[in-house]
């Protein structure tokens, strides 16, 4: 049996999921993950009726399709399965993650390390208070602990520094402070707002990221058309937050050099970004923009006026002062090489988005698994090489910019409609569906399972910070211990999209 | 004795935080805070009680005193041009520069008293550079102590005049290395951030993390009047020899220079990685050599 393939965000019955045995299922995973365009998206599973049922999700980018496959196994079965990790590396937080929820023991995973303690795991006694941190003896070896609260009070997260003076020989990061259940809460929450409101609320900085995945998911599950121009109008609301975040990071990353003229720059950019969000939707952060099947607050013509308006003014004071930034020596020698990854290294991680293209792996979903407007328009995917805090603050220069480019072309093929939210979904009992969104952080993957019932039996939600935490720990190894926040502002991964 | 030089280094102590604060401000395009604010903030800890944790010993309640003493007591050392300061003998030079280096003494003992991680740091940090830009202010001095054949700063400078070219460049390189050297022994840009909230990357501010009320209030007002001290030995090198109030006008002018320069110091580089700090400050001892050389050839002690 082969793996079905279904394309981004489209609609199969469960049972089209060939389940293989699990000899089979490794060999059949590993020979599609050995191809360098390929890369697991979601890997996980969920029990129906005294099953388990584990489903991986392997992205092809040169068919641009996603190839599934699954392995069945029974609750009162032992449940011991021999790992895959050790040979195909970036699957070691999917195998952590089943293990924690389902209490799967994978056999030679080199670390099941705790990802988040949800609320739901297998092991209640598996608590962060008696976590064994990773140790290294020697005699001039130290420990440093910074967290889980915040010295600029942001979100809560644990990093433990084992140093040797200055310098960080690992740094282990312990997440799960921030866990709110939301995949649980999408199955109890069953109206189609309450599900939309929770999508916009499971990383904040990436509301409309996350809500378009929800909410083309469920457009796909309920199969609910939808007209060309809603398409580019959420297209235009993904690439505005793109742009607010990315200059903000800037902003952000400038605090941390302490260069005060980009710092401010910057930082006083982000604010009309978002603020013609307030004006759009009535939420800077773009939340009750997008509902499935329509919009309250479709792109008016006065609005697209507004938008044309402030991408001529942003541009204006943001080109001479990225020109002045990435010119200034005391900038470039802060931010060169330094916290340097490899591609190989974000390869064996299996990092997506901004986390492998500024170290030269090409990995959008744009461009490999287009979805709604994309399809047709589609931005230059940048990718640098590098790998240091430079790459990153340099590819949210590159990305700002063909980000501004695609937008005033959307704009040109935009055409006003007058498309109401659905009321209610209407879905089909025993359906799969994956959905796949490039936010501006990366690869963002929803997948949703339909019951008997016809209502959600199990929704997972990966933010692409679930892989990219580790890049961080790379970044450090062998670095002073004072360029951690310099580094952590170059990723700037999200807590709570890891927690859920 | 003579009041006045103290007095000017103590008004320079009050104003000097806040010009740089607004300096800082202005060139970001925002209003900012109101001259006084940095004095008021340290009023306002002055009047509140200080806290201190059980793990910690009496070195924790006396450092803060004793740093702002020895700070508070070097002041009186420094003259202003023709006038002497309050408090002069022979080898004053040498006191000044072990007052300040015994009141950052007692600032480690107190970070390490913490026994906290973050502090511990800090501490080996401040050391190590304290350690490096000594040599860099102690060659300076005993240039101009050979230069004009006196040990003590009020006779120094009273025997100091501008009149030459050669004196001239002295005086200038003076200035620049006292400026950096002022940016070092007060924690700013580029070797260290006041503004940052990360204790990974402070030096100063990690040091005093664990204090708190009058005590942080008085540390923090002893780095008031570093600031105030460095802008009068600047301004003693600078400032022609002039009488009364313009001796006076001359010398404000010069410390309130001293504050605009470094605001926009601030306003427009970026902070140095780390590692780089003590290349940096090797730099400025290498300055100071050149400045010796350069003063052993204008007075034929070297051909």
């Amino acid at each position: 049996m082969q793996p079905v393939r279904v394309f981004n965000q489209a609609t199969i019955p469960v049972r089209q999921i060939p389940v293989l045995n699990y000899s089979l299922f490794a060999k059949q995973a590993l020979a599609l993950l050995k191809e360098e365009n390929n890369h697991c998206v979601s890997y996980f599973g969920y029990q129906q009726d005294g099953q388990i049922l584990l489903v991986m999700a392997i992205a092809e980018d040169t068919t641009h399709t996603i190839a599934l496959l699954a392995h069945q196994l029974k609750v009162e079965d032992e449940l011991t399965l021999p790992s895959l990790t050790p040979d195909h590396y970036p699957l070691h937080v999917f195998e952590r993650e089943i293990h924690e929820n389902l209490g799967i023991h994978f056999s030679g995973h080199p670390w099941l390390k705790p990802v988040r303690y949800p609320v739901n795991r297998a092991n209640p006694d598996s608590i962060i208070g008696n976590y064994p941190f990773y140790q290294i003896q020697g005699g001039e070896v130290h420990q440093v602990g910074v967290g889980p609260i915040h010295a600029g009070v942001i979100e809560p997260g644990h990093f433990r520094f084992i140093c040797n003076g200055e310098k960080v020989l690992h740094l282990e990061i312990q997440l799960g402070w921030q866990h709110r259940g939301i995949e649980l809460l999408f199955l109890t929450r069953k109206s189609l707002l309450q599900q939309t409101i929770l999508s916009e609320s499971i990383a904040g900085d990436t509301a409309i990221g996350h809500a378009t995945a929800y909410v083309q998911l469920m457009e796909s599950l309920s199969s609910i058309p939808i007209p060309e121009a809603l398409e580019v109008e959420r297209t235009i609301a993904l690439e505005l937050e793109r742009i607010a975040m990315h200059v903000g990071d800037l902003s952000n990353m400038n605090i941390g050099l302490a260069y005060q003229l980009g710092a401010s720059v910057f930082g006083t950019l982000r604010t009309p970004v978002i603020n013609f969000m307030q004006t759009w939707c009535g939420n800077r952060f773009g939340k009750g923009l997008l509902r499935a099947g329509g919009t309250h607050y479709p792109l008016t013509d006065e609005k697209k006026a507004k938008l044309t308006d402030l991408l001529n003014r942003f541009e204006r004071s943001y080109l001479p002062m990225a020109e002045r930034m990435f010119s200034l020596p005391t900038v470039l020698m802060r931010m060169e090489q330094i916290g340097k990854v490899t591609d190989r290294q974000m390869k064996l991680i299996g990092a997506v988005g901004m986390t492998a293209r500024m170290a030269g792996v090409e990995r959008d979903i744009r461009m490999s698994h287009p979805t709604a407007a994309y399809r047709r328009f589609q931005p230059e995917s940048k990718v640098l090489v590098t790998g240091d805090v430079l790459a990153r603050a340099r590819l949210r220069d590159l990305e700002i910019r063909e980000s501004i480019l695609l937008i005033r072309e959307l704009l040109g093929h935009h055409q006003s409609h007058e498309t109401k939210p659905a009321p209610s979904a209407n879905s089909v009992p025993d359906q799969f569906c994956i959905s796949l969104v490039e936010g501006w952080r990366g690869e963002i993957c929803h997948t949703a399972v339909t019951g008997p019932d016809g209502t959600l039996l199990h929704y997972k939600v990966k933010d692409p910070s679930l892989h990219n935490w580790f890049a961080l720990a790379l970044s450090l190894r062998d670095l002073e211990i004072s360029d951690f926040p310099i580094n952590n502002k170059s990723y700037n991964l999200s807590y709570c999209g890891h927690d859920l | 004795m003579d009041m006045k030089a103290a007095t000017m280094i103590l008004l320079a102590a009050i104003l000097i935080p806040g010009i740089i604060v607004k300096v800082k401000a202005l060139t970001s395009g925002r209003k900012g805070p109101g001259l006084l604010q940095p004095m008021l903030d340290i009023l306002r800890l002055l009047r509140k009680g200080s806290v201190y944790s059980t793990t910690s010993s009496i070195a924790t309640q006396i450092a803060p005193t004793v740093y702002f003493i020895s700070v508070f007591t070097a002041l009186w050392l420094v003259p202003m041009g023709d006038e002497a300061s309050f408090i002069h003998f022979s080898g004053d030079i040498l006191v000044f520069t072990y007052m300040l280096g015994l009141g950052k003494f007692f600032l480690i003992l107190n970070a390490l008293d913490a026994g906290s991680g973050f502090e511990g740091m800090g501490a080996n940090r401040e050391a190590f550079y304290s350690l490096l830009a000594e040599p860099a202010l102690l060659m300076l001095l005993g240039t101009f102590s050979m230069m004009t054949s006196y040990d003590s700063f009020s006779l120094i400078f009273a025997h100091w005049d501008l009149a030459t070219g050669s004196s001239l460049v002295l005086a200038a390189l003076a200035a620049y290395l006292l400026l950096q050297l002022s940016l070092i022994e007060n924690s700013r840009l580029p070797v260290d951030d006041p503004k940052t909230h990360l204790e990974l990357t402070m030096v100063h501010e990690v040091m005093v993390l664990d204090n708190s009320g009058f005590d942080l209030g008085i540390i923090q007002f002893a780095n008031a009047l570093k600031f105030g001290i460095f802008s009068a030995l600047i301004a003693n090198f600078l400032a022609p020899d002039r009488e009364g109030v313009w001796e006076m006008i001359l010398f404000g002018g010069i410390m309130l220079c001293y504050a605009v320069v470094v605001g926009l110091l601030e306003s427009f580089r970026a902070r140095f990685k780390m590692e780089k700090n003590p290349q940096f400050i090797l730099t400025l001892t290498s300055v100071a050599a050149l400045t010796f050389i350069v003063a052993l050839i204008i007075t034929n002690k070297l051909l």
